[in-house]
């Protein structure tokens, strides 16, 4: 059962898609069906982390077939230590996302759940391929779905956010393309177990635009306002949370271990631009006049901060990454959720302007809100306190210069979520609050709070991520 | 006593399955009454079509060799015969599109002679072995397709473009004629393997005919410069006819330029690389920025063939064992995508009785789920997406390119990709993203026409798109072998 394990994870959900493309059920019961489905994938990912050795820094759960033998490419799944827990932080994650689709009762629901659910197999693809090719074809399926959850179902100006979003991942991708192409044939395989270490600049630099696109990094980040601000809520929280982690874990799984020594060229650079999202984001997210943007902008700093500690080039850095990674998906989905649930209530765009004083007679609303504003902004005893500091600590030992300004940042991050959190629950009753705006039903609340579990459990133990991810020694034996 | 030259007829089989149904069909125009007329012509052509198809195959399983047949005139080998199934599948897929075509009742039995004419044409043209049945065969099926474009005179600019096409194509069958004369005249030689071995490589003349000889096949492959009919002819065309060109004839001039080359010219391939390289380039930028300005969806689709032309020729320019495979590899889902778009555009045009542009495209998506589908499933293969043939088609493109040192080739076609993405998500957002305010709805008069056949045949190319896909090794391993037969 072991090697099928990663391809049930990748296939159930897509073969959930076709089902509801084609099953004559209602749109209420396709969510039913779709929500059936995220959850038994959640099913599969426990048996699948409870059946995984950690402590080991080899490929488990891994399965390979020959998909064409002349230019040796294959379909390679398995999952190391670090993916297990960023596949986990994404199954949950577009669990609550295509669940609250259908508690918001979405139109055109069997294109909707249809396209949820190919997103899902598309991103547990990207986080466990380990064929440069099937990675690719993965990381290019993300964008099809995307590019319809956006033009359809999103805001008023849509269509003008898919275009943006998709020039800017296309060019990207095709960059990556054109690498993959090269390196794969250089190295007469494309199975990214099998890969030797490489010295090309160009190469690499190829992967690393197609990665700060997605993640998104300074100066690549142009399509985030628009798109964050047109995409439907949890469109936006899965596209922060988990897509955008997908540019992550691609310089964590490919560009970091494959081009070890231009890294080391480079890293003051990729530091620079890191520590210029973070604070650049920090800034902005300070400045922004709605909630989804304090939201976005923030996911652009969390970007920078997780770039700092991938390149940091040691065990804190790395294992801090990935915490941070995973801290900041559940963060990220739960705050767009609740982003896009104070927009309904108050049939706002959730400027702040137009909001305030939602605490009062909405407890669950407003403990929601603080919870989990608190536990984004780092406080100490949170699990992204724990993050934070790893990879603060690793950074320290590349210059003490990047731990200051990523001390900096964080007291940005209590600046803008503190301001975000007081101009929608605090302050005088904004003119769009009217009675109407109900507290969380239970629906909402059924979402969100088994995120914000997942949160206060990992504040407990955030050693059960980054103390099984084995750090440097896993990202050196990634690439021979 | 005339000595007869041995023939071997099932070698010929695909072109005469053909030929025999054309001849059948004009036979069902005169004796069958126009009540079953349009049935009886349809499955006939049908038939014909799926016949060659299997004599094909079975020619491709029975040629392990290469046989020269008729005094050298015709070669009998699994490259050619690869090339067959390709054209009977596109010639069978274009039959169920065409079936519904609203056209005159009297015309309906001649319109699949002619389709099946040209197939035959196309089936005896990937086999040719000398210079003259390559003229021959260019020849047979042009004019049918010049016919055929111009052969509904109810449709409004059909007429026109036959007659854009019949001028256009003209020229570059006299050209090629004039090249094919030229090579004759220095070499003394009419077939591929012996103008090989003449030994004149460099002689001024050869080269002047060899550079005819590319410059009448790529106004064959629609590739730019040599694309100024494409468009025109596209559009004008009744939808289905369209269809068959972009996929048949695309396949089949593609298929004869690469065996012309390393066949007739293996010593010449610093020259004709080159050529052959820059017009790809000229194909990749011309199609891809010329439709970036079109509504029209047929005109789109032809300025995305002009593309799709260049992204093969790179393959071929690229002439290695990776390059014949990635060139087999890319025209089977290219002529089921290209099928499939025009079968999805026949049917919304079907719907609206006006030409298809991306405004009264709104809502489709909606409005038919399938065809909608299908739709964005082939612009996505165009695009080079996963999940459909058209990435791998890219991809071993690019590794041809790349295999060879033309690493500025990936370059172009990279970029060429990205503009491309402008376009064809056009179509896509423009069937399923507008307002429901916005949204064309379907005639008076309820729900869309029934049509089995054309969804039937939507499904065929998008079981071929996305079933490239997976299947890829297998149809590398028929390619692989089809390409062993070459002599290069």
């Amino acid at each position: 059962m072991n090697q099928w394990l990663t391809m049930i994870l990748i296939v159930l959900p897509v073969a959930g898609a076709l089902l509801v493309a084609v099953a004559p059920l209602s749109a209420y019961w396709l969510g039913s069906f779709a929500a059936l489905v995220s959850l038994v994938e959640i099913g599969f990912w426990i048996t699948a982390a409870s059946r995984f050795h950690y402590g080991s820094p080899r490929l488990q759960l891994a399965q390979h077939a020959s998909w064409f033998s002349d230019l040796h490419v294959s379909w390679h799944v398995g999952m190391y230590a670090f993916s297990v827990w960023i596949v986990g932080m994404s199954v949950v994650c577009m669990g609550a996302a295509t669940i609250y689709g259908w508690w918001v009762g979405r139109d055109r629901g069997r294109a909707y759940f249809a396209l949820m659910l190919l997103l899902t197999g598309a991103v547990v693809g990207v986080f466990t391929s380990q064929d440069l090719l099937l990675f690719y074809a993965f990381f290019e399926a993300m964008l099809i779905p995307l590019y319809v959850l956006i033009g359809v179902w999103g805001g008023a100006d849509r269509l003008r956010a898919t275009l943006t979003f998709v020039v800017y991942t296309v060019v990207g991708s095709l960059l990556m393309l054109a690498s993959i192409v090269v390196l794969g044939l250089r190295e007469g395989t494309f199975d990214l177990t099998q890969m030797h270490t490489s010295h090309s600049s160009l190469l690499f630099l190829g992967f690393l635009v197609a990665f700060a696109i997605k993640s998104p990094l300074f100066p690549f980040h142009g399509w985030l306002p628009i798109t964050y601000r047109e995409a439907p809520a949890e469109v936006s929280g899965v596209l922060s949370g988990v897509v955008g982690k997908a540019g992550l874990y691609g310089l964590l799984r490919i560009a970091i271990p494959i081009f070890p020594a231009v890294v080391a060229d480079w890293r003051g650079l990729i530091l620079a631009l890191s520590a210029a999202s973070l604070l650049y984001g920090s800034l902005l997210a300070f400045r922004a006049p709605d909630f989804r943007g304090v939201v976005m902008y923030s996911s652009l700093a969390q970007a920078g901060l997780i770039g700092l500690g991938l390149f940091a080039n040691n065990s804190l850095g790395f294992d801090g990454a990935v915490l941070q990674i995973v801290n900041h998906g559940l963060v990220s989905t739960s705050l767009f959720l609740l982003a896009g649930m104070v927009e309904r209530r108050t049939a706002t765009r959730g400027e702040f302007a137009l909001l305030g004083g939602m605490a009062r007679g909405r407890p669950a609303l407003a403990s929601l809100v603080m919870i989990v504003g608190i536990v984004s902004l780092a406080v100490p005893l949170s699990t992204t306190f724990a993050g934070e500091f790893l990879i603060l600590a690793g950074v320290f030992q590349q210059g003490w210069a990047w731990a200051v300004l990523g001390a900096i940042a964080i007291v940005l991050a209590a600046m803008y979520m503190l301001r975000a959190i007081s101009a929608v629950l605090h302050q005088d009753t904004g003119s769009a609050v009217s009675e109407r705006a109900t507290d969380l039903r239970l629906g909402e609340l059924a979402i969100l709070v088994p995120l914000v579990l997942c949160l206060l459990g990992l504040s407990a133990w955030p050693n059960l991520v980054s103390g099984h991810t084995l750090g440097k020694t896993q990202i050196e034996r990634l690439a021979k | 006593m005339i000595h007869k030259p041995h023939v071997d007829w099932f070698a010929l089989s695909p072109s005469l399955s053909l030929l025999a149904a054309a001849g059948l069909l004009l036979m069902v125009a005169v004796f069958v009454p126009p009540a079953t007329r349009r049935a009886v012509a349809a499955s006939t052509g049908f038939a014909g079509f799926v016949a060659a198809g299997v004599f094909a195959a079975f020619l491709d399983a029975r040629s392990p060799h290469v046989t020269l047949l008729v005094h050298d005139a015709m070669i009998r080998d699994r490259f050619g015969a690869l090339a067959q199934v390709i054209l009977a599948g596109c010639g069978a897929i274009a039959v169920l599109i065409a079936y519904r075509e609203r056209m005159r009742d009297e015309h309906v039995a001649e319109y699949y002679a002619l389709l099946t004419a040209a197939g035959a044409g196309m089936a005896f043209f990937v086999q040719a072995g000398n210079l003259m049945t390559l003229f021959l065969g260019l020849e047979w099926f042009s004019i049918a397709l010049y016919v055929l474009t111009a052969i509904d005179i109810d449709l409004i600019g059909s007429l026109e473009a036959g007659l854009k096409y019949l001028v256009v194509g003209a020229v570059g069958s006299a050209t090629l004629l004039f090249g094919s004369a030229l090579v004759y005249g220095i070499t003394g030689q009419l077939s591929f393997d012996k103008i090989a071995t003449a030994g004149h490589t460099h002689d001024a003349m050869l080269v002047v005919g060899l550079a005819m000889i590319i410059v009448g096949l790529m106004f064959k492959s629609s590739a730019a410069p040599f694309h100024m009919w494409t468009p025109d002819a596209y559009q004008g065309a009744p939808t289905p006819v369209t269809a068959f060109m972009s996929s048949a004839t695309k396949v089949a001039a593609l298929v004869v330029t690469y065996r012309v080359f390393v066949s007739a010219f293996p010593h010449d391939v610093h020259l004709w690389r080159w050529a052959i390289a820059i017009i790809a380039v000229v194909s990749l930028a011309w199609g891809n920025i010329g439709a970036l300005v079109q509504r029209n969806v047929k005109r789109i689709l032809a300025y995305s063939s002009v593309s799709h032309a260049g992204f093969m020729l790179i393959a071929i320019a690229a002439a290695n064992a990776l390059g014949e495979r990635a060139l087999l590899y890319y025209l089977i889902p290219y002529s089921a995508m290209s099928l499939g778009a025009f079968a999805v555009v026949a049917a919304r045009e079907r719907e609206l009785g006006v030409p298809v542009t991306l405004q009264n495209l709104a809502g489709f998506g909606w409005e038919r789920p399938f065809l909608g589908v299908a739709m964005w499933t082939f612009m996505l293969g165009m695009l080079g997406f996963p999940l459909t043939g058209g990435f791998i088609g890219k991809f071993y493109v690019f590794a041809a390119a790349y295999d060879h040192g033309l690493s500025w080739l990936i370059v172009v076609g990279v970029i060429a990709t990205m503009i491309s993405a402008y376009y064809y998500l056009g179509i896509i957002r423009a069937m399923y993203f507008r307002d429901a305010a916005e949204l064309q709805l379907a005639p008076a008069g309820g729900s869309p026409p029934r049509d089995l056949f054309l969804t039937l045949g939507v499904f065929c190319s998008l079981a071929v798109t996305v079933g490239s896909f997976f299947a890829v090794q297998p149809l590398i391993d028929v390619a692989h072998s089809a390409a062993n037969s070459l002599p290069f």
